[in-house]
């Protein structure tokens, strides 16, 4: 498992990393506008000790060469928009935010995804299976845009329950969670449904029932393993999607977060942290999708032959 | 007193096209350590009246018409759920017919080995696990400890069923039902599981019910055997007299087309025409449109004509039909004219 672990690592996560550093330094620089070029005017004598100080007047293959021996050494460069922070320190500020959020919609997302599932496979084509799918159904129509602005709407300004914005008490994590992880509950919860419906028909179930094992041990001794991986390989992506922030959630409920910093970046042309920020999210990426592989071949004994 | 004793079975299955009558007023017993072998072609109802004796079919679109089953003295059809999983896999225990698919790939062979004697007797893990290694060397699967931490996958198909056998039998139950358990196997590999049940039967005094379309497989397993057609029991009788001298004519024709079963001399013929649609069974005796020797109240017939019983001359022991004219005429009619 560990060789499993370390070959990936290195045949796959680095050169992944290294491709997605140059395409989006190239695709950065190719945009129009630059760092400096909104700010009021300044003089031809200062725009030059600016460039001259970032290294922006040296050729951009110099530029790239630089920004990847940085990146190596784990310095994603400095920004220009935060004169007095790094890269490295706006997103260890904003990460930690997105990263709670991620974790408490994951929790809401697997609960009630999982759980509705589950509920929804054991009896199909009854209102136990209908219900729970409709709102998937719903949850997976409504986008966060719609679906945060209606909670906040009842919860915090109609019946008060919450604050309408901030970051600060516990209660100010409930309405962003559901919010963020309503469509990765509902897609769960199909996944969840067809996961156990397929495995809820195989024969080996009716060996299990012909055991005289309760409902219960078959459901969660003989099924769920089987059932959930379809679940489990999607949680991967999700769960990177989840942590690395969402510019959408994150504006509703003014929460400081990754989402917010990467697309004001964007709009400022602070080069070193877009793709600081696209970096980091890549490098998340990876290591989910990785941890998520050796998930499935530790409840699917079959995939673990090729390892 | 019988072990097992099915008092007119009716299964059917409420789908949307109509009611598909799988199982038919079926009845039959079976006496402590018995053996009865239940022979008939695809879709006879087989499986489906085992299924149903173990509360095993998906309800809906099953539904148990009519019938009881005595098991000791208990209803089977009846039980309420969480009594019949006491005796499921504990007295009564099933093997199925692809060993490829009924074992549980995500769980050890350990787990699944082990749960009859934890859920049922109560032992401890380490106890069921010693047991478990004994009862897979029962079945002849060599260094039974270390393949007990192996999955299903690293096992072949022979293996798998024998592993099957060793989980049914582990709780020493007192029926085993087998559903044509070696279909799925090379011959070779068959004729041993036939072997290992005939000698689990004779270790343990089991009975068992042996379910398969191939009469042949019939003869050393099984002390009698019930012909199955179109959902309707259509003799009994001891293994080899129906091998002497069917007393059905579907019996006879079915015994005309086996190779190893049918009497030298005499040409192999396949049964012509096909088997009733069960969502359109026709009136009176199902086997009337393929039958050589039907006369017209065959397709008049009622159920209650249609019930197994005896023959009147020569009077063979134990030997029950199903056709109206051999319990009239006697067995003399189903010689060719
Ligand atoms: N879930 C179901 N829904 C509808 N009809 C069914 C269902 N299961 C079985 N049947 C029908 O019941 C009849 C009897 O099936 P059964 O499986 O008992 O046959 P069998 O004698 O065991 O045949 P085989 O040798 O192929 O196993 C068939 O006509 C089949 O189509
Ligand atoms: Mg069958």
């Amino acid at each position: 498992m560990l060789k499993f672990i370390l070959r990936r690592l290195f045949f796959e996560a680095l050169p992944t990393l290294f491709v997605i550093a140059t395409l989006t330094f190239f695709m950065v620089r190719l945009a129009p506008g630059g760092p400096f070029s909104r700010e009021k005017q300044v003089s031809a004598e200062v725009q030059r000790r600016l460039d001259a100080y970032y290294g922006l007047d040296k050729p951009l293959v110099v530029q790239y060469g630089r920004y990847l021996a940085n990146v190596a050494r784990g310095d994603l460069g400095p920004s220009f928009k935060h004169a007095t922070e790094s890269v490295n320190s706006l997103i260890a500020r904003a990460f930690p935010v997105s990263l709670e959020l991620g974790l408490w919609a994951l929790l809401f997302a697997i609960v009630t995804g999982i759980g509705a599932g589950i509920v929804a496979s054991l009896r199909p084509n009854t209102w136990t299976d209908a219900g729970p799918m409709t709102l998937a159904m719903a949850g997976i129509c409504l986008p966060s845009f719609v679906l945060g602005p209606l909670l906040l709407l009842l919860f915090g300004l109609t019946l008060g329950w919450v604050n309408v914005a901030g970051w600060n008490t516990a209660g100010d994590r409930i309405l962003p969670a559901i919010t963020l992880g309503a469509g990765y509950a509902a897609y769960l919860a199909r996944l969840t449904r067809a996961g156990m419906r397929d495995i809820l028909s195989q024969d080996f179930i009716r060996t299990a029932r012909a055991k005289g094992l309760s409902p219960t041990r078959v459901i969660l001794v003989h099924a769920l393993k089987g059932g959930l991986l379809p679940s489990v390989s999607f949680l991967g992506p999700a769960v990177a999607g989840l942590i690395t922030g969402t510019f959408v959630v994150e504006s509703i409920f003014q929460i400081p977060g990754l989402g917010q910093i990467i697309v004001n970046a964007a709009f400022n042309r602070d080069y070193f942290l877009i793709l600081g920020a696209v970096v980091f999210i890549g490098f998340v990426m990876i290591v989910m999708n990785l941890l998520v592989d050796v998930a499935q071949a530790l409840m699917n004994p079959r995939l673990r032959l090729g390892e | 007193m019988p072990l097992l004793n099915v008092q007119d079975l009716s299964v059917g299955f409420h789908t949307r096209h109509g009611v598909v009558r799988a199982v038919n007023h079926v009845s039959f017993s079976l006496e402590p350590g018995d053996s009865l072998g239940i022979v008939g072609e695809s879709g006879s109802g087989k499986s489906v009246t085992c299924l149903s004796l173990l509360g095993l079919l998906p309800m809906p679109p099953a539904r148990i018409e009519s019938g009881a089953a005595a098991f000791d003295g208990q209803d089977l059809l009846r039980l309420p759920a969480a009594k019949l999983r006491g005796i499921l896999g504990r007295d009564i225990a099933m093997i199925f017919q692809d060993p490829m698919t009924s074992l549980n790939p995500y769980l050890r062979i350990a787990t699944q080995l082990t749960e009859p004697l934890l859920v049922h007797k109560g032992l401890s893990r380490a106890a069921a696990f010693k047991q478990a290694a004994a009862a897979l060397g029962g079945v002849g699967i060599a260094d039974p400890e270390a393949r007990l931490n192996q999955y299903p996958h690293e096992f072949s198909g022979g293996m798998r069923q024998r592993v099957m056998i060793a989980m049914a039998t582990i709780t020493r139950p007192r029926l085993l039902i087998a559903d044509e358990p070696t279909t799925a196997l090379d011959v070779t590999v068959q004729a041993q599981i036939l072997e290992l049940i005939k000698t689990l039967r004779r270790e343990h005094g089991t009975a068992v019910i042996f379910i398969t379309h191939n009469l042949a497989v019939i003869n050393g397993i099984a002390d009698r055997v019930m012909v199955m057609y179109a959902g309707q029991a259509v003799e009994t009788a001891p293994v080899p007299a129906i091998f002497h001298q069917p007393l059905h004519p579907y019996t006879a024709a079915l015994l005309r087309s086996v190779p190893s079963a049918h009497k030298p001399g005499e040409p192999l013929q396949s049964i012509l025409g096909t088997p009733p649609d069960p969502l359109r069974l026709p009136p009176g005796c199902p086997f009337t449109p393929r039958c050589p020797f039907a006369q017209e109240p065959c397709s008049l017939a009622t159920t209650a004509e249609l019930e197994l019983g005896p023959v009147p001359s020569p009077a063979p022991d134990r030997r029950l039909t199903a056709c109206i004219r051999v319990k009239k005429e006697g067995a003399d009619v189903l010689r060719p004219a």
